[in-house]
C-alpha cells in the first residue's frame, strides 16, 4: 500500500479502488487481547457506527437520525499483525454539559484512556462539529480527525483545506465517505501510526491561557493528583470543579470518581 | 414561537449560567445564530428547532432563556 506518511498530506488517491484493498481482518466481538484501544467519538449522526461496522464487521444500528447509539459497543480488527479494540460511542455535542447518552461518551473518552480517539465529524457542518473536537483535544494527546460525509460536502460545493485543518488542530485529518468505505484504509493506517507513535500529535489547546486562575488550577490539580494518582486528566477535572460541574462534584464527594474510571475499562 | 417561524439569537439570559449556559452554547446557540421552529411534540413541549443546520429539541424552560429578535 502506498501511503504518504506525512500527516499534513492526506493521500489524494483515497477514492481509487486499488487503494482501498488492504489486509484488514475483521474480528467482530471476538476480542481477547488487544494492542491498542480506539474510541470513535463525534456529534450525533456523523457516521461513527458506519465506520465501526466497516472496521469490525459487526452490525451496529445505523440510520439517518441522531441518537441511535445509546450505549458503548465494542469490537475489533487486526491490521499488520496489530490488534485494535474499537469502541463505538453515542453521539455527543459536548464533554462539558452532558445528557445521559453523552455521559457514556464523556466517561469513556475521559477515563477509558483510549490509545487513539477518532473524532468523526460531519464535513458539511464543520463549525458545529469542531466544538466537540476541540473539547476532546483538551484531554487527549492522540487523536485523528475523520472528515466524514465528504460526498455530501462535495455535493454542496464545500471545500475543506485539510492540510490547514491538520496543522491548526495539530492532529492528522482523514477525509472519508464511510458509507462507500472510501478513505477507510487511510484511516486505519493513520490510527495505527498515531497509536504506535509514528505520527506525533500536538493538539490545539484553547484553555492554555487562563491568566490569574492558573495558580488556583495548579493547586487543585496537584491535590487531585495526590488523592487520585491513578486517574487521568487531573487538570481537566480541576477545571470542571471550578466550573461547578455537578456530576464531577458529586462523583468526587461520594468517592465514586475512581469507580467511574474503573467502570469504563 | 410558532412552528415555521425563524428568529435570530441576541444572547442568553443572565439568569442562565454555569452548565445550563454552557449547554446552550455547546448546542451552537450564540449571538447571531438563526433558529427556526420546525416541529412540536404532541404536548407542545419540547419543540424541535433547526439550529446551525441540525435539528435540536429544546424544552420550554430552556428556550425561554434564549433572547432573540424575530
Ligand atoms: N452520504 C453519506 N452518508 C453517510 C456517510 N457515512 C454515514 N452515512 C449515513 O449517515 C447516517 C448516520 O450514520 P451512523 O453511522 O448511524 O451515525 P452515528 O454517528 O453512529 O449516529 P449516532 O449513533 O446516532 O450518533 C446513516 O444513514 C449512514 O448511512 C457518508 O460518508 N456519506
Ligand atoms: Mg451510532
Amino acid at each position: 500500500m502506498n501511503i504518504d506518511q506525512n500527516l499534513l498530506q492526506p493521500d489524494k488517491c483515497v477514492t481509487c479502488p486499488s487503494h482501498n484493498s488492504i489486509e484488514l481482518m475483521r474480528l467482530g466481538v471476538d476480542m481477547q487481547d488487544w494492542d491498542y484501544v480506539v474510541g470513535l467519538a463525534g456529534n450525533p449522526n456523523t457516521g461513527k457506527s458506519t465506520i465501526f461496522n466497516s472496521l469490525t464487521g459487526l452490525r451496529q444500528h445505523t440510520g439517518n437520525w441522531p441518537g441511535k447509539t445509546v450505549s458503548r459497543m465494542e469490537g475489533g480488527y487486526e491490521y499488520e499483525s496489530t490488534r485494535y479494540k474499537v469502541v463505538d460511542l453515542p453521539g455527543a455535542y459536548s464533554l462539558l454539559s452532558t445528557s445521559i447518552d453523552e455521559e457514556i461518551a464523556r466517561n469513556f473518552i475521559l477515563f477509558g484512556r483510549p490509545d487513539v480517539t477518532v473524532v468523526v465529524v460531519d464535513a458539511t457542518r464543520l463549525e458545529r462539529n469542531l466544538n466537540l473536537a476541540l473539547q476532546i483535544l483538551e484531554i487527549t494527546d492522540r487523536a485523528v480527525l475523520c472528515l466524514n460525509l465528504m460526498d455530501e460536502a462535495n455535493k454542496h460545493g464545500i471545500v475543506i483545506d485539510e492540510r490547514c485543518l491538520a496543522r491548526d488542530l495539530g492532529i492528522p485529518v482523514v477525509p472519508t465517505v464511510a458509507r462507500n468505505q472510501e478513505g477507510l484504509p487511510y484511516l486505519i493506517q493513520t490510527i495505527g501510526d498515531v497509536a504506535s507513535g509514528k505520527i506525533k500529535c500536538n493538539p490545539y489547546r484553547s484553555n492554555k491561557k487562563i491568566g490569574e486562575m492558573s495558580v488556583i488550577v495548579k493547586q487543585l490539580t496537584e491535590k487531585l493528583e495526590s488523592i487520585y494518582p491513578d486517574l487521568p486528566n487531573h487538570r481537566w477535572l480541576a477545571l470542571r470543579l471550578l466550573d461547578g460541574d455537578s456530576d464531577i462534584i458529586s462523583a468526587l464527594s461520594e468517592g465514586k470518581l475512581q469507580s467511574l474510571a474503573n467502570s469504563v475499562k | 414561537m410558532e412552528i415555521g417561524k425563524s428568529c435570530r439569537v441576541i444572547g442568553i439570559n443572565e439568569r442562565c449560567n454555569g452548565l445550563e449556559r454552557r449547554r446552550l452554547l455547546d448546542l451552537g446557540i450564540l449571538p447571531g445564530t438563526l433558529i427556526k421552529a420546525e416541529m412540536q411534540s404532541p404536548s407542545g413541549d419540547p419543540i424541535a428547532y433547526r439550529i446551525r443546520d441540525t435539528i435540536i429539541g429544546l424544552r420550554k424552560e430552556q428556550a425561554c432563556l434564549i433572547e432573540v429578535i424575530m
